[in-house]
């Protein structure tokens, strides 16, 4: 058990602290969240800035053009462009950490050099067509069909939660090319270039008010069979092979922020007041220990895929993920609720800090797999309880 | 960083689930709780002074000692000292397995007492060592003393202050009915005249220490983390045990999802206990072992209920295991650091500047 980085890993950490430090003060100004086009160049701007200093697509193979960092180095640069306050990888998220990736693993030679240097150059945005309206946790229930004329695939039906779509230059797309298959046998993996005739991207808005996601609907799209990843039928397998494994790295940055406002929030509560209530005292106490002990399991999900991969693996399985998911999304909840206690009343105004975040927070238990999704992994895939019904 | 067991640790852990196996299995457990149900029956109904037979259960000093040699009591003494050299993230494994087992004794007060030279006889198990825990900082009722009437001495350990060792004469306690059937209890008074006769027998006892009660104190609430966190882990198992094997509807109880549901929370519980208390063993930070105790307490509790419900109506019964890790885990619960106390040390530290 040791907690204590290496000399190299320290190393790393200074390097990335001075270029930080470097670059950080020359960005432009924070884009407007509502203004998409400038969240995109805003967001292209430091993947490219990523890219000339060397850390793009840094848990990247090598051979993918990535830096072949370890898990550890990984975990490192989230936290220290986290505390730095250095911009999040916002549109670049699909292409870099699982578009990217599945190109990486399973594309030919042609579409790896097609596809992986604009991701790590921030040239090319990518997101993601898998969810469906009636395919949601169900993904393999998804029913947009693409069939086969000559050389491309004529692909119709819809799509639903695609974050970036507004700005996407290509979409890793789920299809179904064969019906009557078993539904994870029918299922092929396209790139779909987003100014194709016949793709309309409608926004959906959240709860929020903002415009997190879109709908995506495909009328006759032709999409090239060369833009295939993977066999015609094999994309659930040419999915999974990413999806299913991760380096305990998803959400780094996010607890090192949440721990950041706990601090912040118990400075408000001293300020306003409410620190005089030991209710209000004790329930922030308990979420330091909360967001510890998370923060503690991120470094041992890291320890573990580190370990996998230098054993030759692909990481740890996603059931191990599974555990912290489910902590942090409702510890992530209570975060927020923790504030409206804090700030009382003033938390009905969305112009005070933390208003907007405890909406967004209600997608946690949500998105990427539901809570209840998660509870029947872990009883099946970790604990070995008969399939649930 | 490698936050992972070594081989080393692991063999440690493996050695020490086996010895509990063979020398406290599920029988042996049961045989000591008939023993004491009868036991604390009659310490109950005359309300017998310390060192009465009737004040509680005897611990089996042949296992005690056996605990000893395997190096339970001395594990972090110098092997200068005669110990064993380790350190408190192997001490952390060895009082999961405990937890596990539900190794009923003062485990804690016997490793500090041993580990620290403090009581002739602690560190071989020959002598019982339990303990006094001061109210600290933030106040609140002194938490009873376990086993008392077994015990050859009495740490008393106060935050400030440094470590007094006392006669178990010395105290003035009366015996509770204790909820758990396994651990004795006595309700602390205070001090005996120092100059009484029982507490001279006892070898001059009320020296003070040159340690401090503070690391102890820390070292002592890691220690009781860790035996909840094995309590956790092993109600956890017992409901997964339990959910895939018990049919109803013509189906394993365990495919229900309602069930899955609960069980997949346990787990949730104590794999986060288990990386804060496995942390604090090596950070040995004062607010990390505030959560590591905590989050702990929360999962030893939270899954031995859960276990319970799991079991339905057979895990109400005395026969079913289920009701001995919660009343242990309840206890262990009120002792080395309390929620209140853990919370507020946890919120005053968000207050100081990194």
């Amino acid at each position: 058990m040791r907690l204590a980085y290496t000399e190299e890993e320290e190393e790393f950490r200074a390097r990335l602290r001075t270029w930080l430090a470097d670059v950080l003060p020359t960005l432009p100004p924070r884009p407007d969240p509502l203004d998409w086009q400038a969240r995109r160049t805003y967001d292209m701007d430091w993947q490219r800035r990523l890219y000339d200093a060397g850390y793009a697509g840094l848990h990247w193979p090598k051979d993918a053009g990535g830096q072949g960092a370890t898990p550890t180095q990984h975990l490192i640069f989230l936290e220290e462009t986290e505390a730095a306050g250095a911009p999040y990888v916002g549109a670049g998220f699909v292409g870099l950490l699982h578009a990217g990736p599945t190109i990486a693993a399973e594309g030919s030679p042609r579409q790896r050099a097609r596809w992986l240097p604009p991701i790590l150059r921030g040239e090319e945005v990518w997101c993601q067509g898998f969810s469906e309206p009636d395919a949601g946790s169900d993904l393999a229930r998804l029913r947009t069909r693409a069939v086969r004329d000559g050389d491309t695939y004529v692909v119709t039906g819809s799509k639903i939660w695609t974050s970036h779509a507004e700005v996407a230059d290509w979409c890793e797309l789920l299809v179904r090319t064969d019906p009557e298959a078993p539904r994870h046998h029918g299922i092929t993996w396209l790139a779909l270039p987003m100014d194709t005739p016949g793709v309309t991207v409608r926004p959906l808005r959240t709860l929020a008010g903002s415009h997190e996601f879109a709908e995506v609907f495909l009328d006759e799209v032709r999409v090239p069979v060369d833009n295939r990843v993977g066999a015609e039928n094999d994309g659930w397998r040419v999915t999974m092979v990413t999806l299913s494994f991760e380096r305990g790295t998803a959400f780094v940055g996010e607890v090192v922020a949440c721990r950041r406002t706990l601090r912040l929030l118990a400075r408000r509560a001293r300020h306003n007041g409410r620190w005089d209530d030991a209710a209000v005292r004790r329930r922030l106490g308990r979420l330091n220990a909360e967001f510890s002990a998370l923060w503690r399991l991120i470094q041992w999900n890291v320890s573990e895929a580190a370990h996998g991969l230098r054993q030759g693996g692909t990481g740890v399985p996603g059931a191990g993920g599974s555990v912290f998911k489910l902590r942090y999304s409702q510890a992530r909840q209570e975060l927020y609720d923790a504030a409206a206690a804090v700030l009382g009343p003033a938390a009905l105004d969305l112009a005070e800090e933390w208003a907007l975040e405890r909406l967004s927070s209600l997608s946690y238990t949500i998105a990427a797999g539901t809570s209840q999704i998660q509870h029947n992994i872990v009883a099946e895939r970790i604990l070995g309880l008969p399939k649930g019904r | 960083m490698d936050f992972r067991l070594t081989e080393d640790q692991r063999a440690l852990r493996d050695g020490m689930r086996q010895l509990l196996r063979a020398r406290f299995d599920r029988e042996a457990l049961r045989d000591t709780v008939d023993g004491a149900a009868v036991g604390s029956g009659a310490a109950a109904v005359d309300g017998a002074a310390v060192g009465g037979d009737a004040a509680g259960t005897a611990l089996d000093s042949g296992l005690w000692r056996e605990l000893g040699q395997a190096g339970l009591f001395a594990l972090r003494a110098p092997q200068s000292a005669g110990g064993v050299g380790l350190g408190l993230p192997e001490a952390v494994l060895l009082f999961e397995e405990a937890g596990r087992a539900l190794l009923p004794g003062p485990l804690v007060a016997s490793h500090l007492a041993g580990s620290a030279g403090l009581v002739a006889g602690a560190e071989d198990g020959t002598a019982v060592v339990t303990a006094v825990e001061g109210t600290g900082p933030y106040g609140g009722p002194t938490p009873p003393v376990e086993h008392l009437a077994a015990a050859d001495a009495v740490l008393v350990l106060d935050e400030g202050h440094t470590v007094r060792v006392l006669s178990p004469g010395e105290l003035a306690a009366r015996p509770m009915r204790s909820l758990d059937p396994l651990t004795p209890l006595h309700r602390v008074h205070g001090r005996r005249e120092s100059d009484s006769p029982g507490a001279r027998a006892a070898g001059g006892s009320g020296r003070e220490q040159a340690v401090g009660a503070g690391v102890l104190l820390r070292e002592a609430v890691l220690l009781t983390a860790a035996l909840q966190l094995g309590s956790a882990c092993r109600t956890l198992e017992m409901a997964v045990g339990y959910a895939r094997q018990r049919e109803q509807f013509g189906r394993p109880v365990g495919a229900f999802q309602a069930v899955q549901h609960l069980c997949a929370g346990m787990l949730v519980r104590s794999e986060t206990a288990r990386s804060v208390v496995y942390a604090a063993a090596v950070t040995v930070d004062e607010e990390e072992i505030s959560a590591a105790k905590l989050l702990a307490d929360t999962a030893a509790v939270g899954n031995a209920r859960d276990c319970l419900q799991v079991h339905g109506g057979v895990g109400f019964t005395w026969e079913a295991d289920v009701h001995l890790h919660l009343k242990r885990a309840w206890l262990r619960a009120e002792q080395w650091r309390t929620a209140v106390t853990s919370e507020e040390r946890l919120a005053s530290a968000l207050l100081c500047p990194i």
